[in-house]
């Protein structure tokens, strides 16, 4: 009968884009839109719209599609407020004295949905599942944080390795939990929301394969049927929840849809109540349509542009000002994205706690004419200026085209080469440091912390430029060890300066989510963060 | 005739093998790292990316892993994909889909196409037959992704005659519209082929034998002109049945059916072999079959043909 879904985030990799020249055609012959019938029988429940998850395991995805369901059925220790801030959810209390040394305690009365009990030992048996190097979780570095990690997952390749739990867990009694950390991590709270760090129940942890067909979570709604792949995920309340987050409605569908275009169709109709993402082309339509039921809000995802540092010829910090400078950032957002992009002043965008407005300056502002002259300072460009991209998004190569103008232009480096990737292809390109220019670069928090930022793209461990600053890895240590909250973040602020000044990478804008819902449902929330729709608030009409 | 159907399908073995092993090459071609793709933006540890690529057999050369690949397929094993789904699950889940499309838009074709190549055909000339030119010349002009989103827009959200997406309402309410779309294009060969080769017809000796004979008009076109008429129809018929079922990707697309072609396309840009290759060979196999059926039918209409 009826149809619902949302969305959220990255279609990049899924939703083929077709339509941009069908819909300027069908635009163009005129066609008045309609309000869209009122979606069926009001039995309680909503649908949403989203594209097909890869994996239904917490601890096997980081895909947001997966995160859309699993985050309604499993309940996490923590969650987030709607500030960001981590607060208690399947826990009672998570507390650290040397910020080293966690002490869970779970919250007592818990079940899964099978009636199975929530206890300290369903935690463990998660995270041991999900840290062990053979199971090959997608989500397995997440819990390199945890002592023990490095003996499951050996450097060398082929090795087997020497445990297979973490040492750095502990169970001391039904409802607690001893976490001991590789090194002091002040974030660990806001780790916990992260959806891989979802609880198991051991009827999961037996057979993993039945469990994706039909995940038993300890969440406020319990799966409907398995999973309907490539169809949808019929979602129910569970009666038997006892936690903090009750749904006020009867159950939410995931309805998949391949393509963005037809899922905003379907959204016009009445057939899905609510679509996270609507697609970039359809947006100055939706406003006008939806009215008061079209959802903006701010995300979390940033692009960035790296320099491949170990390359000599980008190793000068003046040069890569001087190409920050000469991005128009506000330009670039009218030109590609409608205006409704909000540019870059800052590494870490506005949503996430200890952002400052600014901390980049003008080193962040258009400024041709100060980015000539450091330009000349770093001594210039010799040879091709390669740009790399995938091709997962035409919008990428339009942006591309007017960073690259402006290089000709303001700079004078006229032989500039596009190197469009597939996107398959480009994520090993990067890991194996084979560009030979800048590259776009991307990240969606996976929890609100500068942290999450900062330590995985600049921390010298790991990072994709050939970054290496001691002073930087230094403060974001420091702030790791800092219990008292407003004091890492000033420390984490210190640590962003120092990547500024330096400038490996150049922030360029942070995403809004554009979404919009039926005249079906009200009080329709998008978090910004990995919770993204908060289905239980939603009431049905 | 027996025989020439059994040797027909004992050429088939070859091709079989031919078919899949080119694929698996041109698959295995293709550049990219599908194991670290999947990851995206987010960091993955060497070791996981190491116990996945021999979970799949990406670190064995290319003829070992087809060997392995075939050696599962011939204990009917059709393999995993990357994320570790069985793919004959996938695959039969979305055969359904793609054959209640590709039939309903097989049909429209066959029925609607011949109708109109037929009043046309007989009415050489005139303003049905411009009026059935110059229609089909559009619909060909027109390309699939313009003329499916129009429908959708106009006739599944506009007036809500049809369901604007989805396969909620079931076969046949969910796949009409598509299926009209998606044999639009084949409608159009299919009466224009049938005009021209039946207005041919109409001024052949035997057509004007019937008539002296004194035969009725339907008779004579319907029991001679038309049967010799839609010998080329059938061969097109038959090869675009095989388009429809594996063709399908635009029109899959936008009318969101999790069909054969959708997935074809996804796991190609995702470099998944195991189900690129399993896909293509019972495409290929529905190709021999129905091109064995259309040499057969050839009998039937012209009964000149004789197989031996």
């Amino acid at each position: 009968m009826t149809s619902q879904w949302g969305v959220r985030c990255r279609w990049g990799m899924r939703w083929k884009v077709a339509g941009a020249v069908a819909v300027a055609l069908t635009a163009s012959l005129g066609l008045s839109a309609c309000g869209g019938d009122e979606a069926g029988a009001s039995d309680g429940t909503f649908t949403v719209g989203h594209s097909e998850p890869d994996h239904l395991v917490p601890a096997n995805t980081t895909s947001s599609y997966s995160f859309d369901v699993i985050t309604e059925l499993f309940d996490n220790l923590m969650t987030l407020d709607g500030g960001g801030k981590a607060v208690p959810l399947a826990a009672e209390s998570v507390t650290s004295g040397d910020q080293k040394v966690w002490t869970v305690k779970v919250r007592a009365g818990q079940k899964f949905h099978n009636g199975e009990p929530v206890t300290a030992q369903s935690f463990a048996d998660a995270w041991n599942n999900a840290a062990y190097g053979p199971n090959a979780m997608s989500a397995n570095s997440y819990f390199s944080y945890i002592k023990g990690y490095e003996e499951m997952n050996p450097e060398d390749e082929n090795a087997k390795p020497k445990a297979e739990t973490l040492s750095g867990l502990e169970v001391a009694g039904p409802d607690t939990l001893k976490v001991t950390l590789n090194a002091p991590f002040s974030q660990f709270p806001l780790l916990l929301t992260y959806p891989a760090y979802a609880p198991m129940p051991k009827a999961g942890l037996k057979d993993l394969k039945a469990f994706e067909e039909h995940p038993i979570g300890n969440g406020p709604y319990q799966m409907d049927g398995n999973w309907e792949r490539n169809k949808q995920i019929k979602l129910v309340a569970y009666p038997g929840y006892a936690g903090p987050r009750k749904a006020k409605n009867k159950g939410v569908t995931w309805k998949s849809y391949s393509n963005a275009d037809t899922a905003y169709t379907d959204l016009r109709a009445g057939r899905i109540d609510v679509l996270q993402t609507i697609p970039s082309a359809k947006v100055p339509e939706a406003k006008r349509l939806l009215g008061d039921r079209f959802l903006a809000r701010k995300m979390s995802t940033t692009d960035y542009l790296g320099f491949p540092v170990f390359d000599k010829r980008f190793a000068n910090p003046d040069l890569r000002k001087a190409i920050s400078m000469v991005i128009d950032r506000q330009g670039i957002n009218k030109a590609v994205y409608n205006g409704d992009f909000f540019p870059a002043d800052s590494l870490i965008p506005s949503i996430i706690p200890g952002h400052r407005d600014n901390a980049c300056g003008e080193l962040c502002a258009y400024d041709p004419a100060k980015a000539k002259q450091l330009f000349d300072k770093a001594g210039g460009f010799k040879g091709t200026m390669e740009l790399y991209f995938s091709n997962a998004q035409p919008t990428y190569a339009q942006w591309m085209r007017i960073i690259a103008n402006s290089l000709r232009d303001n700079l004078g480096i006229t032989d500039v080469q596009f190197r469009q990737v597939p996107a398959s292809d480009y994520f090993s390109m990067l890991r194996e440091r084979k560009e030979k220019g800048p590259y776009r670069q991307n990240w969606e928090a996976d929890y609100p912390s500068p942290q999450n930022y900062l330590e995985n793209m600049w921390g010298s461990a790991d990072n994709r430029m050939g970054w290496k600053n001691k002073e930087f890895d230094d403060l974001i240590a420091k702030a790791n060890r800092t219990a008292d909250q407003q004091q890492a973040l000033a420390l984490y602020n210190q640590a962003e300066d120092i990547a500024i000044q330096e400038m490996p990478m150049i922030p360029l804008w942070t995403w809004a989510g554009q979404g919009g819902r039926s005249k079906n449902v009200e009080n329709v929330t998008i978090t910004p963060y990995s919770t993204g729709l908060v289905a239980t608030d939603v009431t049905v009409k | 005739m027996w025989r020439y159907v059994l040797r027909r399908l004992l050429q088939a073995v070859p091709v079989f093998f031919g078919t899949t092993l080119l694929i698996y090459v041109m698959v295995f071609a293709l550049p990219g790292d599908p194991i670290q793709a999947l990851a995206g933006d987010k960091p993955v540890p060497d070791n996981v990316l190491q116990t996945l690529r021999d979970r799949y057999n990406l670190n064995d050369p290319l003829l070992v892993q087809y060997g392995k690949y075939m050696w599962a397929l011939a204990q009917g094993d059709l393999g995993e994909n990357y994320t570790g789904q069985s793919v004959s699950e996938m695959l039969s889940g979305r055969w359904t889909v793609t054959a209640r499309l590709a039939l309903t838009a097989w049909i429209f074709e066959l029925a609607i196409g011949i109708a109109l190549g037929v009043w046309a055909g007989l009415r050489r000339g005139r303003f049905a037959d411009t009026l059935v030119l110059g229609g089909t010349t559009l619909v060909i002009a027109v390309p699939v992704f313009v003329l499916g989103y129009a429908a959708q827009l106009l006739f599944g959200l506009h007036w809500q005659i049809f369901p604007t997406a989805g396969t909620d309402e079931g076969w046949p309410v969910s796949y009409l519209l598509p299926g009209i779309v998606l044999g639009s294009l084949g409608l159009s060969y299919v009466a224009r082929l049938t005009r021209t080769s039946l207005s041919e017809n109409l001024r052949a000796d035997y057509v004007r034998t019937a008539n002296a004979k004194g035969l009725s008009r339907a008779r004579v076109v319907g029991r001679h002109a038309l049967r010799n008429s839609l010998i080329p129809v059938v061969t097109y018929l038959g090869v675009d049945f095989g388009n429809l079922m594996g063709g399908a990707v635009v029109t899959e697309g936008i009318f969101n059916l999790p069909g054969i072609g959708q997935q074809v396309f996804q796991s190609i840009q995702l470099k998944e072999g195991p189900v690129v290759v399993g896909a293509v060979t019972v495409l290929v196999l529905i190709f021999l079959l129905v091109n064995l059926v259309v040499d057969l039918l050839y009998g039937v209409l012209d009964p000149r043909i004789r197989y031996e």
